[in-house]
């Protein structure tokens, strides 16, 4: 509408421009030249690298994964983010309930909203300290039940081991849930509980045959999602977890960097390649849950 | 909605919020707690761990680098993306798809992939070029990337870039002054968000920097964890307290904008 309004810019701008093509295309060069070196240099690196031995191009470093610890690495990530995906999804669902039933323009809902952007994206450092600081050996609520007679680490101080790093994921990862899962749940529309309603349906009818499936979807999706979100996560990890390489993320860290002694970019280029690979699957799955979803809940 | 089920609902809603509340707020709580704790069991509170910041000069100059960080790629990362932006709505709006989709893809890329790919052309760049940690914002702009194209995309969409560039170009202007001041200005607040977002990101990035070797913020409070847990707890709450500020300050931006929005409407 607007190019045909105003037809005698465009005619008058081609002559200078030589030919129709080149230049346009110009003008999106110097992004894609970053992007290039930047983020796809990197991901050809990683992607190259793994299949790149000591002399030429070999399987060595595949090969290599096969080994306990490696093996061990990607069990205890897979494990990890599963279970804080679950927990964080349920935690998240049912808090999100819990805002979507309230004002829409209530202060409760905007100061939820912007809390969780802040806090779906803290992690690192500070959110090792915070949990330290409040359940660690001197922490806060440790010595509080103390007092009390009970010892959370009675079978060993399990904050800086795997269930450690479960609650302490769960710290970012139901934040997230509820950013993603809230507009699912304000898809859902109050004439579908009144249908349920007069058909003689009870609560229980309407969360097992409408509201749950409509909203299976959605659910599963933002699971996904917040498995990737723990699978990559390396910094609250780092910054927990002392010793040992028990997840992916730090095994990965531990081959880059020579303060071990056991460089081995190959090897740490495998894994990265490894972790690619479980998240392009993990991200396809929540891609089509999400077609799926857009068809009911919009 | 019968009485009983509002009833229960309530009691739901109050139990779900206040856990909730409970387990979001009491961490924040107990590291001020602990940043505020007296030397050995007993002791009074004291300000001891804020007030030795200011001695550690490696925090000073983590501290400054950090927000030097947050400042080039803010920058760097505007210079970048939204010319590009601008152009691709205007001329090559074929390519915006694959933009987005590029601009997204850091969020599904996990950070330590990127490291490893990334750490060979980072020796490369510190052997040839110069070694500084500065260098780090050339990743750090790939980090901010989805939250920065979000925060312009939103403006974009809320401006009609094409009647606006066309009324320019009709009257003379170049294509520098058709970004910069004619539809720049009229997207402040989204360049406000999108520097807000990668100012709050930077500050707190760790993983490029602990594993390329670089002593950012958060590296160096995470070494003076390991020497003095106070200090580096007051500096985590500081940076953590700072983040916020600015993520307020974006959140009530935004939210006068569109009071103003609907009261013109």
């Amino acid at each position: 509408m607007i190019a045909a309004g105003n037809p005698d810019v465009k005619t008058a701008r081609r002559p200078q421009e030589g030919g129709r093509f080149p230049l346009h295309w110009i003008g999106a060069f110097p992004f894609l030249l970053y992007v290039g070196v930047f983020l796809l240099l990197p991901t050809v690196i990683v992607v190259v690298g793994a299949f790149v031995g000591k002399d030429g191009p070999s399987l060595s470093n595949i090969t290599d994964l096969n080994q306990g610890f490696v093996v061990n690495a990607f069990v205890s990530s897979l494990l990890i983010s599963t279970a804080s995906a679950v927990v964080g999804a349920v935690a998240g669902a049912l808090l999100a309930y819990a805002v979507a039933t309230g004002n829409p323009r209530g202060v409760l809902r905007r100061v939820v909203s912007s809390a969780s952007g802040v806090l779906a994206q803290f992690g690192g450092v500070t959110l090792a300290f915070a949990f330290i600081a409040t359940i660690g050996s001197v922490g806060f609520i440790r010595l509080w039940l103390q007092d009390r007679g009970i010892d959370i680490f009675a079978h060993g101080v399990w904050l800086t081991e795997l269930p450690g790093l479960v609650l302490v994921y769960t710290y970012f990862q139901i934040p997230l849930m509820l950013l993603v899962f809230l507009p699912a749940l304000d898809g859902i529309r109050p004439q579908w509980r009144e249908a349920t309603e007069s058909l003689g349906g009870g609560t229980w009818h309407y969360w097992r045959y409408v509201a749950g499936p409509l909203l299976a979807p959605a659910f599963l999706g933002a699971a996904l999602l917040l498995f990737a979100n723990a699978f990559s996560a390396y910094a609250t990890a780092a910054a927990l977890i002392s010793q040992g390489n028990p997840i992916v993320p730090i095994a990965i860290s531990n081959f880059l960097t020579s303060e071990t002694g056991r460089n081995n970019p190959g090897l740490a280029q495998a894994l990265a390649l490894g972790m690619v690979v479980i998240v392009a699957i993990v991200m396809t799955l929540y891609a089509l849950l999400q077609r799926r979803t857009s068809r009911w809940l919009r | 909605m019968t009485r009983a089920r509002r009833l229960r609902l309530r009691v739901f809603r109050v139990i779900v919020l206040v856990l909730g509340g409970a387990f979001f707020l009491i961490p924040i709580g107990a590291m001020f707690e602990f940043s505020t704790r007296g030397n050995g069991v007993g002791a009074p509170r004291t300000l001891v761990a804020w007030t030795t910041i200011v001695t550690y000069p490696d925090l000073l100059g983590a501290i400054r680098d950090s927000l030097g960080l947050a400042a080039i790629t803010s920058v760097a990362m505007l210079v970048l993306l939204l010319p590009t932006m601008i152009w691709v709505r205007l001329r090559l709006p074929r390519l915006k798809r694959i933009i987005e989709f590029i601009c997204l893809l850091p969020l599904t890329i996990p950070a330590i992939v990127l490291v490893v790919g990334l750490s060979p052309v980072y020796r490369w760049m510190a052997i040839n070029l110069v070694d500084t940690i500065f260098l780090l914002s050339f990743a750090y702009v790939i980090l901010v990337l989805p939250y920065a194209y979000r925060a312009l995309d939103a403006g974009l969409s809320g401006i009609d870039v094409k009647t606006l560039s066309e009324a320019a170009r009709s009257l003379g202007a170049g294509w520098g002054t058709v970004m910069f001041r004619i539809i720049a200005p009229n997207m402040s607040g989204a360049l406000l968000n999108a520097c807000l977002l990668s100012v709050a990101l930077v500050l707190g990035e760790f993983t490029f920097a602990n594993l390329l070797s670089y002593l950012n913020l958060q590296v160096e409070i995470f070494q003076l964890g390991l020497a003095n847990a106070g200090t580096s707890i007051a500096v985590s709450v500081a940076s953590l307290l700072f983040a916020f500020l600015l993520l307020m300050v974006l959140s009530f931006a935004g939210a006068a904008r569109r009071a103003r929005r609907m009261r013109r409407a």
